[in-house]
């Protein structure tokens, strides 16, 4: 990492080094390739105070993925402080400080790695700078232990926090050397998370748990179909509920204010409105998928190509097609959607849990018409994320009720109904495949033509989404002949990124039907998948360690196994999951993965982010669907759209397969590969192949 | 209408719509937000507080309904995050959002005060209705038991 900008911050408090970050799209260019050139941003910030206290400002946010914590030991490693002593702030929104700010696409550790490491690093070698400034000695001399320097020789000892001071005095260096890994202190170690005493005591404080002084709380009236506007509205009844302050319409409905948010609630129902519906109300589900089906039948962008795979398919004997589709999906984080904000003549503060922090403060500044620099947008802890807190729609709303209420604090509280039904969903997809097999029964050829809409406006112009396709046309395997294509076909539901995104789909998809492949040549799955896995070690390993932990092919008698993999945000993992299928009833007693996410930070982390994405999984695989009828979405609450329950939780057997490679994302690892592991069980249990998600227990039966 | 009831052992008294879910009185109107608000319909179980001992969801409980009776949130646990379900939580490091997780432990709590030595069946039974996103299920387990644990070395109190 080159620094071409070298800050040394002085603050009151003591030492502030400031270190370097490449932006995440060059990160995604030179993903593998070590350290990067080119433009840099200074993008994060350690904090050494009097007190001994470290500060690590966090500018990604924290949704229960850990990143408070595992951030915190790359800079605790490298700095050779004491983690007793270290503490995390979010950062506030400053793109010329840090760059672009937000978590998604499990970038946190992969785009922290060097950076993080090398202001500690720098940070260290500043404090023994200091000391041996004042110690009149050889820096070489002097070495640190856990948030002191120390002279070996003379035995005396400073602790980091009184050489602060001096410390920020000195030069930054360019890039002072890092540990070898075989010195890690915290790097590699299940350190406990920072997080966990707030939560269990009720003081960590989400979006919805912001208060402040004279604060009101509002809730909206939206249409129920997507992209329906309000035509007129009643509110005689509605003003008349104890409580409610104000209503008035804001650009995506009616916002009620009240003096609590029961009340406001109580305002909504009392509310009388009639809306303009639009042209979505003429979409139900059935024609959505008839609408996905014709597009698939029509030519479309060229996502892969490898050989020839329609005249490999024409000359070939043993060959199948088959239509597999998956529902549209919302994320129902437990936390609902909310922010709260505050707007002035020349300012506007924001609270929101976002995992969009700069994008939701520059809508903040559209919509008020204030500067960018006016707007202040705190970050809260989030009560989960998967993607539909990088939304900044609720954010908009908060912002545009606070500007009709200026000068006054506002709540807005989005409902478990309003968060199902005005989701940002995982769009619906629909695939259909053909394949063949040699005269051996090896795969000799694959097309799919993937009808879906995009995830987040891409796939303009003709061009392929990448993200509508990812886990099809990013399928490792050695198949001579590949075509993949895609057309967007969007019904005007409104989509954006769900943990995994592309794969949560097309992964089932694709793993499925290379199983159907493998049983059309009459070969184990596993086999087939080792001999088309040749040029990618990583997965290979992988898949062999998830198969060796599963004891593939020696299930108990009335068990059966199913296996998949995925090779998405860097990282590689294989699943297995062993089930039995009883009198129709399918019961997943045993799912057995293998991660490789290249260098490990937090085993323990690691381990629950792939259970996590397992279970997130789980309810996709075998539950979740939002379906639409008349333009609106049908589900509202969790007896219409269940996940999965603590009875529900099947064994997981993680394996974490450590390689000496930059490290890879986690959080999205591992729900990819659960349904397509459960789906080719099923087949090996009764003989039937699920090509729908979710599988429901009337389709396993 | 003046509503008294005990809150994490002290007296308090709120003067609302005696129709208003006792959740939104501890938060929007007592400024208890542990507690939290997680469907509105008694489906996922955030909501988790005690009364008089027993597990209830406050967001469909009218807090007209609460008058006089002792009512304990995730706050009233213990006074200094020793319960020993939050020790447990804390040794295992259970949560990960952590949003559910007051809920998680109301109801941990609960079982734990019927059952010295619950087995993953009673677990199952009393917190099925706990919905956790994040899929912390096998670490609330291991914690649940550890909890046991921990409140039998004490002698079995909480």
């Amino acid at each position: 990492m080159s620094m071409n900008r070298r800050d040394l911050l002085r603050s009151g408090a003591g030492l502030m080094v400031g270190f370097f970050l490449p932006d995440s799209r060059e990160l995604f260019a030179q993903q593998g390739r070590g350290r990067g050139q080119g433009p840099i941003n200074p993008n994060a910030y350690i904090r050494i105070a009097a007190d001994d206290s470290v500060t690590l400002i966090i500018t990604k946010g924290e949704m229960g993925q850990g990143t408070m914590t595992s951030l915190s030991q790359l800079l605790a490693d490298e700095l050779d402080c004491d983690w007793k002593n270290v503490k995390t702030e979010f950062a506030p929104v400053n793109p010329a400080l840090y760059g672009n700010q937000g978590v998604f696409g499990s970038q946190s550790i992969k785009t922290s790695w060097f950076p993080l490491r090398q202001a500690g690093a720098n940070a260290r070698a500043m404090l023994l700078d200091a000391a041996a400034q004042q110690w009149k000695v050889d820096k070489a001399s002097l070495r640190t232990d856990a948030g002191f320097v120390v002279n070996p020789a003379t035995g005396a000892k400073a602790s980091y926090g009184s050489l602060a001071d001096a410390a920020s005095k000195v030069a930054v260096p360019a890039a002072a050397p890092l540990k070898d890994p075989k010195d890690f202190r915290y790097i590699g170690k299940s350190m406990k998370r920072l997080d966990t005493k707030s939560k269990v005591n009720g003081t960590a404080k989400f979006g919805l748990d912001t208060r402040l002084p004279g604060m009101l709380y509002a809730v909206i009236a939206r249409c129920p179909v997507f992209g329906g506007k309000v035509a007129s509205f009643d509110d005689s009844k509605a003003r008349a509920v104890p409580g409610v302050k104000k209503i008035f319409q804001v650009p995506t409905g009616v916002a009620v204010i009240a003096e609590n948010t029961w009340a406001a609630m109580q305002g909504r129902n009392a509310l009388v409105v009639k809306y303009d519906e639009g042209p979505v109300a003429q979409y139900s589900s059935a024609d959505i998928r008839k609408m996905f089906a014709e597009y698939a039948e029509k030519p479309g962008a060229v996502a892969k190509k490898v050989g020839d795979a329609e005249q490999a398919l024409a000359g070939a004997t043993k060959k199948i097609e088959a239509i597999y589709d998956a529902p549209y999906l919302s994320h129902a984080p437990m936390e609902p959607m909310n922010c709260t904000a505050v707007v002035n003549a020349d300012s506007c503060e924001i609270w929101a849990p976002t995992q969009m922090q700069t994008g939701g403060r520059n809508t903040a500044a559209q919509i008020t018409g204030l500067a960018p620099e006016k707007v202040k947008l705190n970050s809260t802890l989030m009560g989960g994320g998967f993607g539909r807190r990088g939304g900044t729609d609720y954010i908009s709303e908060s912002v545009e009720v606070a500007k009709a209420m200026a000068g006054t604090p506002v709540k807005l509280t989005w409902t478990r109904e309003d968060d199902m039904q005005h989701d940002l969903y995982r769009p619906a997809s629909y695939v259909k495949f053909a394949g063949a097999v040699d005269a051996q029964g090896w795969p000799l050829a694959l097309t799919a033509k993937v009808a879906c809409p995009s995830f987040f406006g891409g796939g303009r112009g003709g061009a392929v989404d990448g993200t509508a396709v990812e886990g099809i046309h990013t399928l490792e395997y050695t198949i001579p002949n590949i075509f993949v294509d895609w057309r967007k076909a969007d019904p005007g539901i409104p989509t954006t990124f769900w943990r995994a995104v592309g794969y949560t789909q097309n992964t089932f998809f694709a793993e499925c039907f290379l199983d159907e492949l493998a049983f059309l040549g009459g070969k184990d799955p596993l086999e087939v998948r080792r001999r088309l896995l040749g040029n990618s070690p990583r997965l290979l390993a992988v898949m062999n360690k998830a198969a060796e932990g599963a004891g593939w092919g020696k299930a108990p008698a009335g068990r059966h196994q199913g296996i998949a993999v995925v090779n998405n945000i860097g990282s590689y993992t294989a699943i297995v999951a062993e089930l039995s299928v009883t009198k129709g009833a399918m019961k997943l007693h045993r799912v057995v993965c293998a991660v490789d996410c290249g260098h490990v930070v937090n085993p323990a982390i690691i381990q629950q982010q792939i259970e996590s994405g397992i279970v997130y999984g789980l309810s996709a695989a075998l539950k979740g669907a939002i379906t639409i009828k008349n333009g609106r979405v049908e589900q509202g609450n969790f007896d219409r759209y269940d996940v999965t329950r603590i009875s529900e939780m099947p064994k997981i057997d993680v394996h974490i397969v450590e390689t000496n490679n930059n490290p890879g994302g986690i959080g999205e690892a591992s729900g990819p590969a659960i349904a397509p592991a459960i789906a080719n069980a099923i087949f090996a249990a009764t003989g039937k192949r699920l090509r729908k998600m979710p599988m429901k227990p009337e389709d396993i039966a | 209408m003046a509503i008294t009831f005990t809150l994490n052992g002290g007296s308090q008294t709120v003067d609302v719509n005696p129709q208003t879910p006792l959740l939104w009185v501890l938060r929007d109107v007592i400024g208890l937000t542990g507690t939290k608000f997680g469907c509105g319909m008694a489906l996922c179980g955030a909501c988790t507080v005690h009364m008089n001992g027993n597990p209830i969801r406050s967001c469909s409980t009218p807090v007209s309904t609460v008058a006089g009776k002792q009512i304990t949130t995730v706050e009233g646990l213990s006074a200094d995050t020793t319960h020993p379900v939050q020790q447990a939580w804390i040794e295992h490091d259970v949560p990960q959002c952590g949003y559910c997780q007051s809920g998680q432990l109301m109801a941990a709590a609960s079982l734990l005060a019927k059952k010295a030595k619950p087995t993953d069946a009673d677990i199952d039974e009393a917190l099925r209705g706990n919905i956790c996103r994040c899929g912390t299920y096998t670490q609330i387990r291991t914690a649940i038991h550890r909890a046991a644990e921990i409140k039998a070395s004490k002698g079995g109190r909480a």
